[in-house]
C-alpha cells in the first residue's frame, strides 16, 4: 500500500496512516477492530482445547486435582490477578488518552502496562522456579522432593497419593505457560506502542494500534481470571 | 507468467505488469498476486499428492502388492492423505481462488489486511516445506489422522514432530485467511451493496471463514499438545502416562470434520456462480443457497462424533451424533435442488467450467448420499474403515471439491491471466476427469461393501478386478488432469487468445467492472453494487470481444 489515500467528500483529510485500500480512517478503525475481534475468537478456541482437557481430567480424576492444588500458593496467584487487572485498567486508560490526544498521559499508561506485565512474569518466575526446584514437573517427570511433600497439610500427607499426579501439572504448566507466552507477546506489542507513541504517532485521528493491542491485552487478562480460580482456588 | 502483457484499456497496465522482478512478487501485498502464488504452490502439492496416489494404485495392481515394501506403502498413503488434505483440498479454493476473486467481487481494492494475507501465504508455504522435510527424515506411517498412541510412541523419529509443526503452521495460515475474508466482506463493500447483493461465492467463503476461525485453532492446540506429549510425556494423550487417546480423536475431529465443510462450501460457491452464468438464468433460490451455507457451517460443528462410532464413546453420544449428521443433508440438498432449478429451462452453454460443474452434480450426489450410509449407526459399523469410506470421502473431496476447483480455475483463468484457455482441450480434460474419477472410485464402493479394509498394503484375491479397474481409472484421471494443466499453461504462450473483460457474460463485479487481467487497484473508479445474477443488463458483442453492459461501453 503506497499511502495514496483517496479522499471522498465528507471524509477527513488524508492521513499518513491511512492504508490505500480504505476509504476513510473510520473504515480503517472499524475494519481493524473487527479483524482483531475475529482473531480473539480464534484465540479463545485455541485456549478452549486446554480448558476442555482441564474439564475432562477434572471430571475423570477429581482426587488428583484436589490433592495437587495444595502445591499452588493462592497468595501468589491472587497477587498476579490484581497485577493483571491493574494492567487492564492502564491499557484501557491508554486508549482514552490517545483518543483525547494527551501524549504524556498516553506514554505513562503504556509504560505502566508494560511494567505491570513484567511484574506478572516475575511473580510467575518465582512460582515456576519453586516448583521445578522441588521436582514438581509435568507428566511422567513428576518427582516431588521430600521437602515440598512435608509442606502439604497433614491430612493430605496421610491420604494415599493419586496416580498420575503429573497430569495435573502438565495441564497447569501448559495453560499458564501458553498464557505466559501471550503475556510476552503483549509486552513486545507494548514496547512497539511506546516507541510509536514517543514519535507522536497517536492522537484523536489515529489510535487503531493502541485500541487493538488493548483488546488483545484484555483477553490475556480475562483468560488469567479463569485460570486463577480453576487452579488455585477450587 | 511475465509473458502476459495486456492492458485492456486500463491505464498503467495490469497487476501482472505494474511491477516487475521476483522481489515484486515475493513481497507483494496485492491479493491477486498472492492468489496466483497460492495457486502455483497448491497445484504443486496436488501433483505431489497425485504422484503418491499413482504409486499406491500401481502397488495395488496385484493382491500381494509388490511395487514397494509394506512400510513404504504405509508412508505413501500417509503422505498422500496429509498433503492432499492439509495442503491441497483445505486451502485450495479459499486461498488461491478466494484470495484472487473475493476483493474483486466485493468491489474493493484489496483484502482488509494485505500484509496479514502475505504472512498467511508464507505460513502455508512453511507448512508445505515441513511436510516435504518429513519425507527426507524417514517419512510418516501413521495415516493422515495421526492417532495416538501409535503416532506418539517413544521409538518414533522426527517425522511426527515436523509434521505436527507443519499442521500447526498451515492451520494458522488458514485462520488468518478467514479473518481477512470476514473483515473484507463486512467492511469493504461499496455503500450500496447489501448482504443479499453479494455473489454466492462470497456467502460460501464467509461461511467457510467462520469455520476456519473457530475450528482451526482447536487443530492448532491439538498439534501443539501432541508435540509436547511426544517430547515431555505429559500424560494428556498417551495411556502409558495416564493420558486418553480418545481425547485426541475428539480434538482432531472437532477440527477435521468442520474442515470437510472448509473444503466443500467454497466448492459449492463456485458451482453457484458457474451454473447461473452458463445457464443464462438468475440463480434460483438465492437466499436459500446463501443461508444453507451458514446452516452447513453451524451444523458442521456438531457432528464430529460420527468419526468415532467405534471408538468406545457412549451409545447416547453415537445416537445424537448420528441424528445431527443427518441434518447436514438438508441444507446440502437445498443447494442441489436450487442449482437444478436454475438450469431448468435455461440456455445451457457447455463450456469447460459448466462441464466440470455438471460432473460435480453427478459426483456430489453420490458422495453426499453415501455419506448417509456412514452417518447411520447400523450401516456405519460394518462399513467402518473399509474402502467404502475411502470411496465416499474421495467422492466428496476429489469428485466434488477438486472438480469444482477445476471449474473455478477455468472460469476465472481469463480474469487472472488475460488469456482464454483452449476450449477443446478443456472439454477433453473435463470428460476424461469425469470418466477417470468414476472408474477409480466406483469399484472401491464395491470392494468396501465386500469388506476390503482400507490402509492395507495387500488384499484378498477376490478384490483383484475392482482394484485393477481402479488403477486404470487413476491413470485416466491423471491424463485428464495433465491435459487440463497443459491447456491452461499453453494459453499463456504466443498463440493464447486474449481474453475480453467479460467473456462469459457474468454480471458480478469482477467481470462487469474490472479489466482482464485487472489493474493493480482492481477498478479504475470505485464500483457501485450490482445485482450479481441479473444478466439482462448485458449484451454480447462477439466471441472475441465478449459481453458489455447494455447501457454503455465495455468497462
Amino acid at each position: 500500500m503506497n499511502g495514496t489515500a483517496t479522499t471522498r467528500p465528507g471524509s477527513a483529510g488524508p492521513s499518513p496512516f491511512l492504508a490505500g485500500h480504505f476509504r476513510s480512517m473510520g473504515e480503517q478503525l472499524d475494519t481493524s477492530k473487527l479483524g482483531l475481534w475475529l482473531f480473539l475468537a480464534s484465540e479463545l478456541l485455541f485456549f478452549g482445547g486446554l480448558f476442555v482437557a482441564y474439564a475432562v481430567y477434572r471430571a475423570n480424576h477429581p482426587e488428583l486435582f484436589h490433592y495437587a492444588h495444595h502445591f499452588l500458593d493462592w497468595r501468589m496467584g491472587g497477587l498476579n490477578t490484581l497485577v493483571l487487572i491493574g494492567s487492564s485498567l492502564t491499557a484501557a486508560w491508554a486508549v482514552r488518552s490517545a483518543q483525547l490526544g494527551r501524549q504524556g498521559e498516553l506514554r505513562l499508561m503504556l509504560l505502566a502496562t508494560l511494567l505491570l506485565a513484567s511484574l506478572f512474569l516475575v511473580v510467575k518466575y518465582f512460582e515456576y522456579a519453586h516448583k521445578l526446584h522441588h521436582g514438581v514437573f509435568w507428566g511422567a517427570a513428576y518427582h516431588p522432593s521430600e521437602e515440598i511433600l512435608a509442606s502439604l497439610p497433614a491430612a493430605l500427607r496421610a491420604a494415599p497419593v493419586p496416580a498420575h499426579l503429573g497430569t495435573f501439572f502438565s495441564i497447569y504448566f501448559l495453560m499458564t505457560g501458553l498464557h505466559g507466552i501471550h503475556v510476552l507477546v503483549g509486552m513486545g506489542l507494548y514496547l512497539w506502542l511506546i516507541r510509536r507513541a514517543g514519535r507522536g504517532h497517536f492522537g484523536p485521528g489515529y489510535y487503531v494500534p493502541v485500541d487493538a493491542v488493548a483488546l488483545y491485552w484484555h483477553l490475556v487478562d480475562m483468560i488469567w481470571i479463569f485460570l486463577f480460580p480453576l487452579f488455585y482456588l477450587i | 507468467m511475465s509473458a502476459v502483457e495486456h492492458g485492456a484499456g486500463a491505464g498503467g497496465g495490469s497487476y501482472l505488469t505494474s511491477e516487475r522482478g521476483l522481489r515484486s512478487w515475493l513481497l507483494t501485498v496485492d491479493h491477486k498476486r498472492i492468489g496466483v502464488m497460492y495457486l502455483g504452490v497448491i497445484v504443486g502439492t496436488l501433483i505431489l499428492g497425485g504422484v503418491f496416489a499413482l504409486a499406491l494404485r500401481l502397488h495395488l495392481w496385484n493382491p500381494a502388492g509388490g511395487l514397494v515394501s509394506n512400510d513404504t506403502y504405509n508412508k505413501l498413503f500417509t503422505l498422500h492423505g496429509a498433503v492432499m488434505v492439509f495442503l491441497f483440498v483445505i486451502p485450495g479454493i479459499p486461498s488461491a481462488l478466494g484470495n484472487f476473486v473475493l476483493p474483486l467481487q466485493v468491489g474493493a481494492k484489496d483484502v482488509a489486511f494485505p500484509r496479514v494475507n502475505l504472512l498467511s501465504f508464507y505460513l502455508y508455504l512453511a507448512g508445505a516445506v515441513l511436510f516435504l522435510v518429513t519425507l527426507v527424515v524417514g517419512g510418516l506411517d501413521t495415516g493422515w489422522t495421526l492417532y495416538p498412541p501409535y503416532s506418539l510412541e517413544g521409538s518414533r523419529g522426527l517425522g511426527i514432530l515436523i509434521a505436527l509443526v507443519g499442521v500447526f503452521l498451515a492451520g494458522f495460515s488458514s485462520i488468518l485467511t478467514g479473518v481477512n475474508f470476514i473483515a473484507t466482506i463486512h467492511k469493504l463493500r461499496p455503500p450500496d451493496m447489501g448482504w443479499f447483493d453479494l455473489p454466492l461465492f462470497l456467502w460460501a467463503l464467509y461461511a467457510t471463514a467462520i469455520i476456519q476461525i473457530l475450528a482451526t485453532p482447536v487443530l492448532g492446540i491439538t498439534a501443539a499438545l501432541g508435540f509436547m506429549e511426544r517430547i515431555f510425556h505429559l500424560g494428556i494423550f498417551m495411556p502409558e502416562y495416564g493420558g486418553d487417546p480418545v481425547l485426541f480423536q475428539h480434538f482432531f475431529w472437532f477440527y477435521s470434520h468442520p474442515a470437510v465443510y472448509i473444503m466443500i462450501l467454497p466448492a459449492m460457491g463456485i458451482v453457484s456462480e458457474v451454473v447461473s452464468v452458463f445457464s443464462r438464468k438468475p440463480i434460483f433460490g438465492y437466499r436459500f443457497i446463501a443461508m444453507s451455507s451458514l446452516a452447513i457451517a453451524v451444523i458442521g460443528f456438531l457432528v464430529w462424533g460420527h468419526h468415532m462410532f467405534v471408538s468406545g464413546q457412549s451409545r447416547w453420544a453415537n445416537v445424537i451424533f448420528s441424528f445431527l449428521t443427518m441434518l447436514v443433508a438438508i441444507p446440502s440438498a437445498i443447494k442441489v435442488f436450487n442449482w437444478l432449478a436454475t438450469m431448468y429451462k435455461g440456455v445451457i452453454i457447455l463450456k469447460t467450467p459448466m462441464l466440470y460443474v455438471l460432473s460435480f452434480f453427478a459426483i456430489f450426489g453420490v458422495g453426499g448420499l453415501t455419506g448417509l450410509f456412514l452417518g447411520a449407526l447400523a450401516t456405519d459399523i460394518p462399513l467402518h474403515d473399509t474402502y467404502f469410506v475411502v470411496a465416499h470421502f474421495h467422492f466428496v473431496m476429489v469428485g466434488a471439491v477438486m472438480i469444482a476447483f477445476l471449474a473455478g480455475v477455468h472460469y476465472w483463468w481469463p480474469k487472472m491471466t488475460g488469456r482464454m484457455y483452449d476450449e477443446r482441450l478443456g472439454t477433453i480434460s473435463a470428460v476424461l476427469v469425469f470418466l477417470g474419477f468414476n472408474l477409480t472410485f466406483i469399484p472401491q464402493f464395491l470392494s468396501g461393501i465386500g469388506g476390503m479394509p482400507r490402509r492395507y498394503a495387500t488384499y484378498a484375491a477376490e478384490f483383484t478386478t475392482q482394484n485393477r479397474v481402479s488403477t486404470v481409472g487413476a491413470f485416466v484421471l491423471t491424463a485428464g488432469l495433465v491435459i487440463a494443466l497443459y491447456g491452461l499453461l499453453a494459453s499463456l504462450g504466443r498463440s493464447g487468445r486474449r481474453a475480453p473483460a467479460n467473456p462469459w457474460g457474468a454480471a458480478s463485479l469482477e467481470w462487469s467492472a474490472a479489466a482482464s487481467p485487472p489493474s493493480h487497484h482492481n477498478f479504475d473508479t470505485p464500483p457501485r453494487g450490482v445485482r450479481p445474477y441479473d444478466f439482462s443488463v448485458l449484451r454480447k458483442v462477439s466471441e472475441e470481444a465478449g459481453w458489455v453492459n447494455a447501457g454503455g461501453e465495455a468497462p
